[in-house]
């Protein structure tokens, strides 16, 4: 796969010339999530105060701030999978194309196979890669041995990794590079088709090179997909997100969003001066 | 430049190629000779059991021993063997494997899958590491009660069930040990996939965890093998062959028990060379144990 040629990879790009001109930010379009005054506890302790915000369809929404402001929390709270690792309690209202996702009549794993996710640290089944990719779909029903195949091989070309596994598929997953693992994983969670796709600082693990494909890789699956992408690194959120929301915490530690807007207005005239401090480097 | 604040000084160079002053040296040398002297030490006994049984147990050991039943006392032109020892150790360590792990290998998921941190689960915890300590005499006793007594008859199946029952908290400890290395983000990513519960279970977390599942179990089916005293009280021994579970049954480690005590060579010796066998049963066991190990981890 080709890298994009309307998207910069230069490491070292100014950040108040993000690569994407305002002239090509589309227009905002429907939200294919929408979060409205969501607070979050970690048992009694709040970690989120009244966030509100709308992730719309087909763009990427990028989430920074300081260490510890709630990024992972938030992104964990839009597929309900903080509640495996916590004792958690919501309030507020997060819609899945306007379906309560907290309502109890979701059905959780339907939830999660609409909404993607990928980790920080790449976490490959130790399986084969093929088993990897194909083990969402298999746990989701039966398909026969040719669809499937066919669903392995478009993942794997989508996450960019066909040519380097090919002829490795009934390897262990666990001999590819930490890269390449990561992008396994991202055509583990394409491979079920999600409508969203959650990635938490995917690329904190990777060298530059591993980093600009799977730059290159969100810009090319955005167009079929919606991306709420967690990063550290203000040069990537700048290159590969359409919106940014800016977190923060308050004197009590408890996170909450400070600024949300298209990545241009918010890297090149944001309305909050924490925001333009946190992204010129001042604070955080 | 030296930074005061760090009590740092970067114009001091050391010499690197300057040995370390004598006295560290020497104690150096003198605690690895010390590491070295117990190990020998704690080798010892093993390696000095090992030959011993080798070496009284090794040369009547042949084809005839392995195949045939023991000799009554005195007669010297029949073959003499333990063959049907061999058999029942085979069929009630056999029965206790095949109650014992299921019901261990399931405990355990309940315990790291399902009811983690629950009062439930720490309760059996407790509960198994408690019979995990208890001696293996009590266990022949409390099955002698349990079945002997109100079967009326000493059987293969009192046996299994003692066997059973000592084997249990090893396998629940063990397989629990194993399932609780499996890394959390292995769940979180089969969950994120939309998998359920016992997806996640079944496909995932048995299966990253099943080389150390394997070996806890075959060291728990190792340790009953060699099991005498709760054998003692409940299959009691025979000196024909496997007659059904409802009847005694003989087992190597009850015949070497009798046997060893005999005041006849025929039978003394024969206990050498069931030592013999049952010690390499035992070692068959895990190696067994240590290759599904080592093929598991070749694939990764
Ligand atoms: N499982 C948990 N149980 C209890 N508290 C938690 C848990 N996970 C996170 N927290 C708390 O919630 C707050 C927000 O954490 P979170 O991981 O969302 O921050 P973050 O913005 O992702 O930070 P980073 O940039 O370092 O990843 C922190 O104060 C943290 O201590
Ligand atoms: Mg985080």
């Amino acid at each position: 796969m080709s890298s994009n040629p309307s998207h910069s990879t230069d490491l070292n790009v100014d950040t108040k010339s993000p690569a994407n001109p305002p002239e090509a930010l589309p227009e905002p379009g429907i939200p294919a999530m929408r979060v409205k005054d969501l607070s979050f506890y970690y048992g009694v302790r709040k970690a989120l105060e009244r966030v509100t915000v709308d992730i719309y369809q087909g763009r990427v929404t990028a989430i920074i701030g300081p260490s510890g402001c709630g990024k992972s929390t938030f992104i964990k709270a839009l597929n309900r999978i903080s509640e495996l690792e916590a004792q958690v309690q919501v309030d507020g209202l997060i819609e899945f194309f306007g379906q309560d996702i907290y309502s109890s009549r979701i059905n959780l794993n339907r939830l999660r196979r609409q909404i993607g996710m990928v980790f920080q640290k790449p976490n490959p089944f130790s399986m084969s890669v093929y088993d990897n990719v194909a083990y969402g779909i298999r746990v989701s029903g039966r398909k026969s041995k040719s669809e499937l195949d066919d669903i392995v091989e478009l993942a794997l070309m989508n996450a960019a990794l066909w040519d380097e596994v090919k002829d490795v598929l009934s390897k262990s997953a666990l001999g590819l590079s930490g890269g390449q693992q990561q992008r396994l994983c991202i055509a583990r969670a394409l491979a079920v088709k999600p409508k969203v796709l959650l990635m938490d600082e995917p690329c904190s693990a990777l060298d530059p090179i591993a980093t600009m494909k799977i730059e290159d890789l969100i810009h090319e699956l955005r167009s079929d997909l919606t991306i709420v992408i967690v990063t550290h690194n203000m040069q990537q959120a700048s290159r590969v997100s359409d919106y940014t929301a800016f977190f923060s915490t308050d004197e009590s530690r408890i996170g909450h969003m400070v600024e949300f807007g298209s990545t241009s207005q918010i890297f090149r005239a944001a309305n909050e001066a924490r925001t333009r401090d946190y992204i010129e480097g001042r604070f955080g | 430049m030296a930074n005061p604040e760090f009590g740092y000084d970067s114009t001091e160079i050391e010499d690197l190629s300057q040995p370390l002053p004598p006295v560290r040296q020497l104690f150096s040398y003198a605690m690895t000779a010390i590491a070295f002297l117990f190990t020998g030490l704690a080798l010892l006994p093993l390696f000095a059991i090992l030959i011993e049984i080798l070496r009284q147990g090794l040369p009547n050991l042949s084809l005839e021993t392995l195949v045939s039943l023991p000799a009554p006392v005195g007669v010297t032109d029949q073959p003499n063997g333990f063959a049907n020892a061999i058999v029942g150790t085979l069929i009630m360590v056999g029965l206790a494997s095949l109650v014992s792990i299921p019901i261990g290998v399931m405990t355990a998921i309940y315990l790291t899958e399902f009811g983690k941190g629950g009062a439930i689960a720490n309760s059996i915890r407790f509960i198994a590491t408690v019979l995990s300590g208890v001696p293996s005499i009590v266990v022949g006793v409390f099955a002698y009660g349990v079945i002997v007594l109100t079967t009326k008859s000493f059987s293969a199946i009192a046996g299994s069930f003692a066997l059973a029952v000592l084997m249990l908290p090893v396998v629940v400890l063990s397989t629990e040990g194993a399932l609780n290395l499996v890394s959390n983000s292995q769940r979180l990513a089969s969950a994120a996939l939309g998998s359920s519960r016992f997806q996640t279970t079944w496909r995932v977390v048995l299966l990253s965890a099943l080389p150390g599942i394997t070996t806890g179990v075959l060291l728990a089916v190792a340790r009953a093998a060699g099991e005498t005293a709760p054998l003692i009280f409940t299959a009691l021994f025979s000196q024909n062959w496997f007659s059904g579970l409802q009847n005694p049954t003989p087992s190597m480690s009850v015949l070497i028990y009798n046997y060893a005590n005999s005041p006849y060579v025929e039978q003394t010796s024969l206990a050498w060379t069931a030592s013999v066998v049952l010690v390499l049963m035992i070692l068959l066991i895990n190696i067994l144990s240590r290759l599904v190990t080592r093929n598991r981890l070749d694939i990764q």
